[in-house]
């Protein structure tokens, strides 16, 4: 029983960097902006929120540096793009190359340092509950945060006039801009926004996961967030439950491996990407919903004539 | 003219002026909009219609000038101070949502908090008091050109304003919804809103308008009440001189002539969620003949044209017959080696590659078909054939152009428009299709292609154009028919049509219920 919660708990470990990032990215892309510097922003994150946590003693400041260290870095992004109308895919891939090397050199001296972990949740009584206990009150507090995200990002852009208008903008800016509109505007607040999050997402693997700094300690998870984000047409529940797949396969492959199963490792590794695309691309084939939720203006510049 | 008829003006520009780069958009324009009146502005395309409008609803900011709303000096910034003034527009393309549904679409435009459901409600019932039933549930990609214009004259009602500007709204009409809009617009009037009509048809600003303000090169020609001019006169006002008019020699001996086009059951599903199926599409086009597709945008035209053109290629072969052997399976090229040439909507990046130069354009379209004349050995590209052969079209047409051999992108619309007609019809095609072939072309301009398509008919060609303008249909073609939701009614000969008989099928009804409808009215 007692392997079955933990198995449980290092999937909702796996899967929550990945859920906080693609949740931000999900606003951002809605907004009608492509920025492919999660990864990018996401290492920041993760230097950022070390550093701070190894040098103040708390984890908790390591958290807030995070944080900002993303939402700055993003603003970056944001300048280039809204302000000066920069493709957004060049933009986005170099702010990615330069999270990974501002890291690195950022990170010179962590390396090898014992870090400061953010402590479970740990409620007298709750907690000690058998089974539930730890899977619903002995989490990391970034768990909690994550599935909050979701839930408030769902209710934003569905229920609230605010979400109407960032979605329109998604639609068509042209059109949003006509009806007077503040796209710009609009498209700073959701990129900011993703960054907050990509780093977040980043002081997760730096805080909880592995509480150390290495170089290129992302190791790939904005892209698959990126992805996610995709393959889920959009739409927050659907990030969730792909995160969650990916986290699950990952992490059952990792067991597989340690049993010494006869498949190559090769394909082990890659099966939790096999099954997130499976998975995500079965529910997605109503073509016509994911038409409604694809944002038609993602990664165009905008710039009004004037 | 006296401003003032009842001496209150809503609505006063002085000296308006919009200047992009070299081309002064709009010189020193005034208008005075009355309360209570339709007012027209009348021009040409590229007279500064729009570059005007943009201004008022503070889209656009003007260079230098003045505009008084009820007296008072105001700077329209954004479209959200226009709102806030009482000026309220109904944009030519629209400017809806198309993921969103109808009463999204309403309520973004709305600053007041209460929920959608309350906006839908409200929308509903102005919509039907005012006889444009509209279902605020609906989504706007599943609907039809004329329900989202619906949805844009609700969206502006909604927001009480005291002067309604309409661009073109007639344009993707037919003429009995057009018919249904003016009457909103008398009742709007009757209740003392201010409108102001822009548009380039002649016979509806005589039938609505109280007066007019033509502009012309960005500049106010003339104010006049339309209702005591001609639609000549009102034409030499806008164009500046006599257009001339286009000659239709019958055609001769049509039914023994052979087929040229042949379209036999084509029938294709919807490519994405919000485009057209075709269903079941039959058509002849016989040389010497021009047939006219009508109907109102986005009921299939598009993907009619990507399915005859071979950029869609069908299953079955023989559903697409050129020169009497079945090109279905063929690509464009491979249509074009038979003797085809197309002509598509969209001019830049889908007729020419806007940052290339002309002659590279002609190159891209005819390096096939006249692969001896502009190619050389080894794939070598004969840069001087190229450039005569582009000079020879750029001559014929009349393309106006500021280089020798300027990029597609410089040109204006009409101009372009005119170079990919011309591109096409030097290679003297015996099968041309063309979708929307003057479309945002100038009168003289436009005279110039139509006689150029009938000229190429009567050579001997199979023509057939695909309009929304009824007005060129009746103009050019030999036989008129109607594409209503993916579907194509039977050709009615020139002879027999008239504008309310394809007006009706524009809408809908059924060939044999069309002709019911007019015994008995």
């Amino acid at each position: 029983m007692d392997i079955t919660v933990n198995i449980l708990l290092t999937i909702a470990t796996a899967a929550t960097p990945l859920l906080i990032a693609a949740i931000g990215e999900l606003v951002v892309e809605r907004s009608g902006v492509l920025n492919l510097g999660v990864e990018g922003m996401m290492i920041m994150g993760a230097v950022g929120g070390f550093g701070a946590g190894y040098l103040t003693g708390s984890p908790w400041i390591g958290l807030l540096a995070a944080i900002a260290m993303g939402a700055v870095f993003s603003l970056l992004f944001a300048v280039m793009t809204l302000s000066l109308a920069t493709n957004q895919v060049a933009t986005g891939l170099s702010l990615t190359l330069l999270g990974l090397g501002l890291s690195g050199m950022m990170g010179t001296n962590f390396v090898g340092q014992p870090g400061e972990r953010l402590p479970n949740l740990d409620i007298p009584g709750l907690t000690a509950i058998p089974i539930v206990g730890r899977l619903l009150f002995g989490q990391d507090p970034i768990f909690y945060i994550s599935i909050a995200l979701t839930a408030a990002v769902m209710w934003f852009l569905f229920k609230t006039r605010t979400g109407l208008t960032l979605r329109s903008i998604g639609d068509s800016h042209a059109s949003a801009h006509a009806l007077g509109i503040h796209v710009i505007r609009y498209r700073y607040l959701s990129v900011i926004f993703g960054g907050a999050c990509a780093g977040l997402a980043g002081g997760h693997l730096s805080l909880v996961y592995t509480p150390q700094w290495v170089e290129n300690m992302t190791a790939g998870r904005g892209w698959i967030a990126l992805a996610l984000v995709v393959f889920a047409s959009w739409r927050p529940w659907r990030v969730l439950a792909g995160a969650y797949i990916f986290g699950a396969v990952w992490i059952g492959q990792l067991h597989a491996q340690a049993f010494g199963i006869p498949v190559p490792s090769q394909l082990l590794s890659s099966l939790p990407y096999l099954a997130t695309v499976v998975v995500l691309v079965l529910i997605s084939r109503n073509k016509r919903l994911t038409m409604m939720n694809t944002p038609a203006s993602l990664g165009q510049p905008f710039v009004p004539d004037r | 003219m006296s401003a003032d008829q009842d001496g209150a003006n809503l609505l006063e520009v002085r000296g308006l002026t919009k200047i992009f780069g070299t081309l002064t958009a709009c010189d020193h324009v005034d208008l005075n909009i009355a309360k209570g009146e339709i007012h027209a502005l009348l021009g040409e395309n590229g007279a500064g219609k729009s570059t005007l409008v943009k201004m008022l609803f503070g889209s656009l900011e003007p260079n230098s000038g003045e505009i008084f709303w009820n007296g008072q000096a105001v700077r329209i910034t954004s479209p959200g101070t226009a709102k806030k003034l009482g000026i309220g527009m109904v944009f030519q393309h629209f400017s809806l949502f198309e993921a969103l549904t109808a009463a999204e679409n309403i309520a973004l435009s709305l600053d007041d908090g209460s929920p959608i459901s309350t906006i839908a409600a409200k929308a509903r019932a102005l919509s039907y008091s005012y006889g444009l039933p509209l279902d605020p549930l609906s989504l706007v990609g599943d609907l039809s050109v004329g329900e989202r214009q619906r949805i844009e004259i609700i969206r502006c009602l909604l927001q009480t304003p005291q002067l309604i500007i309409l661009d073109e709204p007639t344009s993707v009409l037919t003429p009995q919804e057009a018919d249904k809009l003016f009457e909103t617009l008398e009742r709007l009037r009757s209740e003392g809103k201010s409108i102001l009509y822009i548009s380039h048809r002649l016979e509806e600003v005589k039938r609505i308008c109280d007066r007019a303000t033509v502009l012309r090169h960005g500049k106010v020609v003339g104010h006049c009440n339309p209702r005591q001019e001609t639609a000549s006169s009102l034409a030499r006002m806008m164009v500046g001189n006599e257009i001339q008019a286009v000659v239709r020699a019958p055609a001769e001996d049509i039914e023994t002539a052979p087929v040229l086009l042949q379209i036999r059951e084509l029938t294709r599903k919807p490519a994405t969620p919000f485009s057209i199926p075709l269903r079941n599409i039959n058509l002849e086009v016989r040389a010497g003949e021009v047939i006219g597709i009508a109907g109102v945008a986005g009921n299939g035209q598009g993907e009619f044209f990507e399915s005859v053109s071979g950029e869609v290629l069908q299953q079955d072969a023989g559903s697409v017959r050129i020169r009497g052997k079945d090109a279905g399976g063929l690509t464009i090229t491979g249509r074009r080696l038979m003797g085809a040439a197309f002509v598509p909507e969209e001019r830049l990046g889908h007729g020419a590659a806007p940052r290339m130069k002309l002659s590279e354009n002609l190159l891209l379209s005819r390096h096939a078909t006249d692969g001896k004349m502009l190619v050389g050995a080894g794939g070598m590209v004969k840069s001087d054939a190229i450039y005569t052969a582009a000079q020879r079209i750029i001559k014929v047409m009349d393309v106006r152009k500021s280089a020798p051999d300027p990029e597609a992108a410089a040109l204006s619309g009409g101009n372009l428009q005119k170079f990919i007609v011309g591109r096409e019809l030097d290679r003297r095609p015996s099968v041309l299709v063309v979708n929307q072939p003057t479309w945002g072309v100038d009168a003289g301009a436009a005279a110039h292609i139509r006689q150029a398509l009938i000229e190429l008919a009567r050579s001997g060609s199979a023509v057939l154009v695909i309009s929304q303008d009824l007005d060129e249909l009746f103009e050019i073609s030999d036989a008129i028919t109607v594409m209503h939701n993916g579907e194509l009614s039977k050709p009615l000969p020139i002879a027999e049509a008239t504008f309310e008989k394809i007006g009706l099928l524009m809408g809908g009804a059924e060939p044999g219920h069309a002709e019911h409808t007019l015994e008995t009215a």
